[in-house]
């Protein structure tokens, strides 16, 4: 192991961490917002929106993230949308998340007992202040874990945006075995970054689940 | 206001596909009157109950409360609002009691009138009081329901009710999901507030409540109402063998 090597070229990849992490806070929100839309369309009670929000779901978790953001960055500008690298690779992979999150979202409103629309209901209100004020932040505790599932698989994701030359860890793991041909070190650095950011976001998130517990 | 039917329900039917649940039901309750629905699980009897706010909506009939038609045909949007309305007069308790587990007992009781009434912070911290007062729970305003017993969260979710101000009290088998050594302080409210003539129908399996409590008794069966009367005929005489046959298992006990 070549460890001067390493110290070399480890502020690069520090930046390249900051990059990443960039890219991952962008995807999350992104990503919730359009969980949090998608979510709101499979229960809707008009058939279009369900139908809308289905096909979301179905299109963009059935295929590939890497096609998706390959359609977005290379195929983009044919179609007039014209993306840096950067840009495209965050809205790819927002959106791509954003189909797991809606899955997600769902299901917690979905597991907050039947019982507790009934009482609501029952009492006068209608269908959004019960939502609003019963079962959304039931459901709010329920889906911190499943999203921060959904998280942790987005930040291992962002990854999928180094072939399209966004300088975060992989790309620049890459870009130094190109000069250096020492990919075990080089990948072993991109690889424990990767594992400090995901065990402080998912301490973060253990955290805020203990938060919200209900007493 | 004279003797007026107060909670009218007219050849109520309902059905889900082929089956049918309820046939044909009429049934109507004075202002004040109690009134004990009876008869084997799978009767109906929840459903009657639950057609009267319209959480399980008729397929046809009507239901009707102090004049006003609960189950009327609108366009959506002013079915939700007239729904939402009428709901407001008609209180509900549910055998699991239905709590709102993130709110404090202050906050279950004050969330609806807060919310639809418009009352101020003080005047619903008030009203809490009041109705936590009257199930005698005063000192638990500020636990959570997870630190409530069973029996103890059913006195909640009758406080929460009649904090709405309601014309009429649905129980929907109140004390079926309690410890036995429960029951009895929800039968407790539920008494007293029949002493202070609230109109109550009541979905109940228990014979000896229904017997000292209730003005009228329905026995229903296979979604009919096979008989009905006071409880003295219901429970002593009943004119019907199906009616014989379930109060045989029920009172035995």
């Amino acid at each position: 192991m070549d460890t001067d090597l390493i110290l070399r070229v480890y502020p690069f990849f520090l930046e390249a961490a900051w990059v990443t992490i960039q890219l991952s806070v962008l995807t999350a929100l992104l990503g919730l917002c359009c969980g949090a839309l998608g979510a709101a369309a499979r229960m809707s009670r008009l058939a279009v929106f369900r139908w809308i929000g289905a096909v979301y779901v179905s299109l963009w978790r059935g295929t590939p993230a890497l096609i998706q953001i390959f359609i977005l960055y290379f195929g983009g500008p044919q179609i007039g949308i014209q993306l840096d690298s950067f840009e495209a690779g965050t809205i790819a992979l927002g959106v791509n998340i954003g189909a797991y999150m809606t899955e997600t979202i769902r299901g917690a409103i979905l597991s907050v007992d039947k019982g507790q629309t009934e009482a609501a209901r029952t009492l006068g209100m209608s269908r959004w202040e019960t939502m609003r004020k019963v079962i959304l932040p039931q459901a709010a505790r329920l889906m911190i874990r499943p999203l921060g599932v959904n998280i942790n698989a987005l930040i291992k994701g962002t990854a999928l945006v180094a072939p399209i030359s966004v300088v975060e860890l992989t790309y620049t793991a890459q870009r130094f075995i190109g000069s250096t041909y020492k990919p075990f070190e080089m990948f072993l650095i991109a690889g424990l970054l990767y594992m400090v950011i995901i065990y402080v976001v998912g301490h973060g998130i253990n955290w805020l689940d203990r938060r919200a517990r209900i007493t | 206001m004279t003797d007026q039917a107060f909670v009218t329900i007219k050849n109520a039917a309902k059905s889900f596909g082929k089956l049918e649940v309820l046939r044909d039901i009429n049934l109507t309750v004075e202002r004040g009157q109690i009134v004990a629905i009876i008869g084997p699980s799978g009767s109906g009897k929840s459903t009657l109950l639950r057609a009267i706010n319209e959480l399980d909506p008729l397929t046809s009939g009507e239901v009707w409360l102090e004049g006003v038609q609960i189950n009327k045909k609108l366009p959506h949007r002013q079915y939700e609002a007239h729904v939402n309305q009428v709901r407001q007069d008609i209180g509900m308790v549910f055998q699991h009691f239905n709590l709102f587990p993130h709110l404090t007992v202050r906050g279950n009781i004050t969330l609806a009138p807060t919310m639809l009434k418009g009352l101020s912070d003080a005047d619903a911290n008030a009203l809490a009081e009041e109705q936590l007062a009257k199930v005698g729970l005063s000192e638990k305003i500020d636990e959570y329901p997870s630190r409530l017993s069973g029996g103890q969260k059913q006195r909640v979710a009758i406080a929460r009710a009649l904090a709405m101000k309601p014309k009429v009290m649905l129980f929907d088998e109140a004390t079926s999901a309690l410890d036995p050594e429960l029951v009895d302080e929800v039968n407790l409210v539920m008494k007293q507030l029949a002493e202070e003539h609230m109109t109550m129908i009541i979905v109940t399996h228990e014979m000896d409540f229904a017997a000292s409590v209730c003005d009228r008794v329905l026995f229903m069966d296979q979604g009919v109402v096979v008989e009905e009367g006071p409880p003295s005929v219901i429970f002593e005489k009943p004119e019907h063998e199906r009616t014989r046959n379930f109060l045989r298992k029920h009172l035995s006990r």
